[in-house]
């Protein structure tokens, strides 16, 4: 969907260090998305957030504001979760990559985090839903989640909701924490 | 809101590194990407190109000694946030740091990106200019120190050559008994400030204020030591009294306009606060030589 | 029985796709060969272009065209204006694209059509534009008067549209009173800032002649309409489809944007797929605004607090044009009474050329300005006189046995006057006051105030006239193969459950589980008949029309079933995907075989067409295989028209403190106590209703649009413009009131921006209150700020 951004340059290399790219050359990178190797071909000054959509056809991450403010396009990268909006592709040569696409078992068993939000009515349109589920799965397999109300939501922010007023978002977190937890 | 055309170069070494922006009239420096990425999207900078530093390794350090903690610029925020040697030195770092935008941008986000984008209303800068930190900047020429008084110049100016790369910024260590506090205020969670202050404070035997330094972002073309309300502490008996007056003289500090953030007016009346409040919890935490 | 679903706690059919990240926004369609758009827009607010060159961009490698207007042909023609109203004056639209002169920062120029977005961008910043910049006045009570710079130079004072209306007899209610009150109430310019900008995709399809569009639109038939009417094409050549919308608001109703024209125009005349997806720094200055409203209301009252008449004059804020006429104005103007029996109004508005995006409805269509009009004027009369906040209002609610309350000659956006269909306005008042535990309210802000802590109450009631008509229809299928029930609207969902409550109403007819109803809504090339998804209108004006059509359904599957099973059609029951007599359930067949067997076929194409076909025992029938007035299959179209509008009501209150130092504020509790009528879903009622907070509280307190003097947006970004995060929206403790609408057979009235309408006035009453102690004066403008807080404090100061 990039056009000339995509993988129609089998000659190119991987990155050296001692050349400078032009900006229509393509550059080779190799990276592990959701378990899956991929090699391919980018042009110094795409984003993440374009080629996982364009390139890949992983269409589930989102892109609200390409500014860093909204989170719809957050994506995990070895483990951390980031904006693909902030991070070119050419960044993430070597790199794990897990999108809201790899969060489900391959099965189709949803994760804990997606079956909480549909309970809990965490969504509304959905736009910013892939930025959520990967912002909360991250929240809730690596962090404390505050016992408060105020604390939870302040670890929410940054990531922008226009549709729930965040009420069910904050009621799914806690409800995949407790689950999780109780599977230990 | 896609970047623009650029070269694109990504070296091994710090060495390559440096001969590149030799080199370059016109190079940015791509290190977390946090900052400078927002701007190529809007086409806020139109370089000719973009230095990648993610595969210099030898930049991503955090080394406490001499008084210093010496942090490598590509060190990741999360980083040093989390790290606990430089923690038990200087508190204020992770204080300071929790509120630099949200968890999720410091886990890209580097220190030397942050301090070389020298926005005046973000965290580190006003923590160096509070602390009266360091910057090395090096070239292929060589290398020199750059004390945090004199590197931010202007809205996002530094004292950097274009030749130049920031390769560490060092926090020094607050001494025994220091009392430390950082706040900020923004409007909606994790913004850049309207305003924020950080102060120190260090007591003599008599358990009044031998040392005060304070420092504010947000309030003006960069962060600024409030040298004024410094001066009227020294001696003075901490409490409600001094540090209010301290918070009173600070409101000259802000030399910002009205912006659709906050008026100036607004803005001197909340300077003048949490001025009130870093030194009030500053005072808390000090405790005089034993 | 099987369990109701109308009123359950039923999850979400359209999440399975959206939380696996298989949603199908239009950017993530893939559509081969698709090239890529991109705009060159205004950067001045108006000016005269003197110089057009789009020569580099066109010599840009990857460009395969650019289009200004002189391109456009046929094309090349002011937009509809959508709702004509005979007191538009001077009604002006915008072209697609831009001739000489421009009319605000970001309008479209110039369209540029490249191999990727990034191409076009780069293209588009190489069109040469210079301008002769001319005079502006952005601020809209400034630009009415005499001598402003002139938006449209044959505008006299800027005023496109001026509108009186009078209801009873104001002047004799002036007369008569004991008190009257005034006060002028101005709410700022905001932006709906879906999550996901506009964007528009087509494919043009030269052997047969039919274009595909693919839109972010809240409504696809008027668009496939407008596009078949401009491209010259039969409505059955244009397909309009729009597929997952990532939130709406109300701008996506608004049609036909530059979008919605050039990417057509690009995919026919390049014969190639085209796309473009609009970025958030253009969806600032290019998707339309909506709040800035001034009013003068006055309130005649008896010395009771019992409002007699009410007067108000307001400037309505409409931007650069007025595609979409007098809506917002005309509806602030109907709701501005409230809840309240005041006998007489008269209300004039003037809507205000300005250099800015234009004005078009934004959640709340001019509802939130009316209530912060009306309750601010209640609260000061409450003052005045001395009677506490709650029983002024106490006094003047519509009774229940006062229902239907007409306002004579008060016309609203449907053309009738205004009728309040239902309500427990006093209940509704009462349940908020036992949540809130008023007296340890009272309570805990002496404590407060005692140390030196601004704490404030603050309250609002609204009314919201929902459902508008003209109609809406509903068609069901009964798949001759799965038994599944297909269900097609001309509606479109952006967010709102549709998929869930049309097949909530479905499965309690037909006795199937919600989730084997299967909702298609949005493609014209489904069904084609309707409006659109606005004004709280879904759920009551297509939600009957699924009830109508699935009640029919039911009938002719009984009819069916009774003919298979040779028993009477009153004693066939629907359930569990079966058709049976009741009392024997084993006595049945499933709803796939009555599907099957209702239609005569001549090919057992499988096995259970095998039943159908002309030889089979349990087909042979005497006469025709189809009887005179029958039709195929189990399909039915019906459709609903509502009488009038449904009246939503509510009322909310918010416990807020003040920060002193930080000019902050900090909802301790907000509570809410709303009356939709009877709730299809209660899960999603409560999402609709805590959304429309949020994005109220962003109208109290976060959100203002800041146009400079030069008509140059401010902030335009995310950075700068404060959508709030989850921690600047409180925790919302919410109460269902259900009094069904007597006007439709579900007894539903409509919810979708309920939540918006009062929290301005909820925040800035709170505000106020808090503030009081200090002798601060009153809070008259909202957003607030901190900025306007401290404004506040300092007053008070300076008066004290």
């Amino acid at each position: 969907m990039n056009g000339n951004h995509g993988t129609d340059h089998l000659d190119a290399e991987p990155v050296d260090g001692d050349t400078r790219y032009g900006p229509d050359d393509r550059i080779a990178i190799s990276l592990t998305v959701n378990g899956e190797k991929v090699e391919a071909a980018v042009s110094p000054r795409l984003l993440l957030s374009d080629f996982l959509r364009g390139d890949l056809g992983l269409t589930g991450t989102h892109v609200g504001c390409e500014h860093g403010v909204c989170g719809a396009c957050t994506v995990h990268l070895d483990g951390m979760p980031a904006r693909s909006c902030l991070t070119m592709a050419v960044q993430v040569d070597g790199m794990e990559v897990r999108t809201v696409e790899g969060l489900a078992e391959p099965d189709g068993t949803l994760h804990p985090v997606q079956r909480a939000f549909r309970e809990c009515h965490g969504l509304q349109c959905g736009f910013c839903t892939p930025g959520f589920l990967m912002a909360v799965t991250h929240l809730v397999e690596n962090e404390e989640l505050a016992e408060t109300d105020d604390g939870l939501r302040a670890q929410l922010a940054g990531n922008l909701c226009r549709c729930t007023g965040y009420m069910g978002i904050v009621a799914a977190t806690r409800r995949a924490a407790a689950e999780i937890a109780s599977k230990g | 809101m896609k970047p623009p055309c650029y070269e694109y170069v990504a070296p091994d070494t710090l060495a390559g590194a440096l001969r590149v922006r030799a080199e370059c009239e016109d190079s940015v420096v791509l290190a977390g990407g946090q900052s400078l990425v927002p701007t190529l999207n809007f086409r806020l900078a139109n370089p000719d190109t973009v230095i990648d530093l993610r595969r210099v390794a030898e930049l991503a350090t955090v080394d406490t000694r001499d008084g210093m903690i010496r942090v490598g610029a590509m060190t990741r925020q999360r980083t040093l946030e989390r790290n606990e040697a430089a923690f038990a030195r200087n508190p204020l770092i992770r204080e300071t740091m929790e509120y630099i935008a949200h968890p999720v941008i410091r886990s890209r986000g580097t220190i030397g990106g942050s301090v070389a984008h020298a926005d005046p209303a973000s965290e580190l800068p006003c923590l160096l200019v509070l602390l009266d930190g360091e910057l090395t900047a090096r070239s292929s020429r060589g290398e020199r120190t750059i004390p945090a008084a004199d590197f931010f110049e202007f809205v996002f100016t530094t004292a950097l050559e274009p030749e130049e790369l920031l390769v560490e910024v060092a926090f020094p260590v607050l001494e025994p008994g220091e009392g430390w506090a950082f706040r900020e205020f923004a409007r909606r969670h994790g913004d850049f400030a309207v305003a924020g202050a950080g102060a120190t404070l260090l007591l003599d035997d008599a358990g009044r204020i031998a040392r005060a330094r304070l420092a504010a972002c947000g309030v003006a073309t960069t962060p600024v030591r409030l040298r004024a309300a410094e001066e009227a502490l020294r001696g003075a008996e901490p409490g409600t009294e001094a540090f209010r007056a301290a918070g009173e003289l600070a409101r000259d500090a802000v030399t910002t306009v009205d912006d659709t953030a906050a008026s100036a007016d607004y803005r001197r009346h909340l300077l003048s606060g949490l001025v009130n409040d870093v030194l009030t919890r500053a005072a808390a935490r000090a405790r005089g030589p034993r | 029985m099987s369990t109701r679903q109308f009123g359950a706690r039923v999850q979400r059919n359209e999440d399975a796709r959206l939380i696996t990240g298989r949603g199908r926004f239009v950017d993530d369609l893939p559509l081969d060969g698709v090239l890529h758009g991109a705009f060159a827009r205004s950067a001045v607010a108006r000016g005269r272009i003197t110089h057009l060159d789009t020569t580099a961009a066109r010599a840009l490698p990857g460009v395969h065209r650019v289009y200004t207007h002189a391109d456009l042909g046929e094309l090349d023609v002011t937009m509809p204006l959508l709702i004509p109203h005979p007191c538009i004056g001077h009604p002006r639209t915008q072209y697609p694209l831009a001739h000489e002169d421009v009319y605000h920062v970001g309008q479209a120029i110039a369209f540029v059509v490249a191999d990727d977005r990034y191409i076009a961008e780069d293209a588009a910043r190489l069109i040469e534009i210079d301008y002769d910049i001319l005079p502006v006045e952005v601020d809209p009570a400034k630009a009415a008067l005499d001598g402003a710079p002139l938006v449209h130079e044959d505008v006299p004072n800027n005023i496109a549209a001026h509108l009186v209306q009078v209801s009873g007899d104001p002047d004799a209610a002036f007369a008569a009173a004991d008190h009257v009150t005034r006060i002028q109430v101005r709410v700022d310019r905001s932006t709906a800032a879906p999550m996901e900008c506009l964007s528009t995709a087509a494919r043009w399809d030269a052997v047969s002649g039919e274009l595909t569009v693919w839109d972010g639109t809240q409504a696809p038939i008027g668009l496939r309409g407008a596009l078949s009417s401009l491209f010259d094409l039969d409505e059955d050549k244009v397909r309009v489809v729009a597929p997952d919308v990532g939130g709406g608001f109300g701008p996506k109703i608004v049609f036909p944007y530059s979008n919605e024209i050039l990417v057509p125009f690009a995919a026919k005349d390049l014969r190639r797929p085209v796309k473009w997806v609009e970025d958030r720094s253009e969806n600032f200055v290019h998707m339309t605004h909506e709040r800035t409203q001034i009013h003068d209301i006055e309130l005649a009252a008896t010395s009771d607090g019992v409002v007699l008449g009410l007067r108000d004059t307001f400037l309505h804020d409409t931007g650069s044009f007025i595609p979409y006429g007098i809506a917002v104005a005309q509806v602030a103007s109907t709701q501005i009474a409230g809840p309240y029996r005041i006998p007489a109004i008269h209300v004039t508005f003037d809507c205000v050329y300005t250099p800015t995006v234009p004005v078009t409805p934004y959640r709340g269509c001019g509802r939130p300005q009316a209530n912060f009009a009306i309750e601010r004027a209640m609260d000061q009369l409450a003052a005045e006189l001395g009677i506490d906040r709650f029983e002024i209002r106490r006094r003047n609610f519509i009774a229940p046995d006062e229902f239907p309350y007409t306002r004579p000659d008060l016309v609203f956006a449907d053309g009738l006057p205004v009728t309040l269909d239902s309500g427990r306005y006093d209940d509704a008042l009462a349940a908020l006051e036992k949540a809130l535990d008023l007296d340890a309210i009272r309570a805990e802000q002496e404590q407060a105030r005692a140390e030196g802590r601004l704490l404030g109450l603050g309250l609002s009631f609204y009314v919201e006239g929902t459902g508008l008509g003209p109609y809406e229809g509903a068609k069901i299928r009964l798949h001759p193969i799965t038994g599944k029930a297909y269900v097609n609207t001309g509606l479109t969902a952006q967010g709102q459950g549709h998929e869930t409550a049309w097949a909530q109403i479905v499965a309690d007819q037909i006795g199937v589980r919600p989730e084997d109803v299967i909702v298609v809504e949005g493609d014209t090339g489904v069904f084609d008949w309707g409006v659109a998804t606005f004004a709280s209108r879904a759920a009551v004006v297509s939600g009957n029309a699924v009830h109508v059509a699935a009640v029919s359904a039911r009938a002719r599957i009984a009819q069916a079933a009774a003919n298979m099973l040779e028993a009477d059609p009153d004693d066939i029951e629907l359930e569990n995907g079966r058709a049976f007599v009741r009392g024997t359930s084993s006595r049945g067949v499933t709803l796939a075989e009555v599907a099957t067997m209702s239609n005569p076929l001549r090919y057992a194409f499988n096995k259970a067409a095998q039943t159908a076909t002309q030889f089979a025992p349990t087909a042979r029938s005497t006469g025709k295989p189809l009887p005179d007035g029958e039709r195929p299959g189990i399909e039915v179209s019906e459709y609903y028209s509502p009488p009038h509008a449904t009246w939503a009501y509510g009322v909310h209150a918010a416990l807020v403190e003040v920060d002193p130092v930080t000019c902050d504020i900090d909802v301790k509790r907000y509570v809410c106590v709303h009356d939709c009528g009877n709730m299809i879903n209660p899960m999603i009622v409560e999402g609709q209703v805590a959304g429309g907070v949020a994005q109220g509280m962003g109208g109290a307190f976060y959100e203002k649009l800041e146009y400079d003097e030069n008509g140059v947006l401010r902030n335009a970004s995310f950075m700068d413009f404060l959508v709030p995060y989850a921690t600047e929206v409180p925790h919302i403790e919410m109460i269902h009131m259900e009094t069904p609408s007597p006007l439709n057979p579900l007894g539903i009235k409509g919810v979708g921006e309920a939540g918006t309408i009062p929290v301005g006035q909820v925040i800035a009453s709170a505000v106020e209150d808090a503030l009081s102690p200090l002798g601060a004066p009153p809070v008259r403008q909202v957003p607030l700020s901190p900025s306007a807080i401290h404004d506040l404090l300092r007053e008070a100061r300076v008066s004290a």
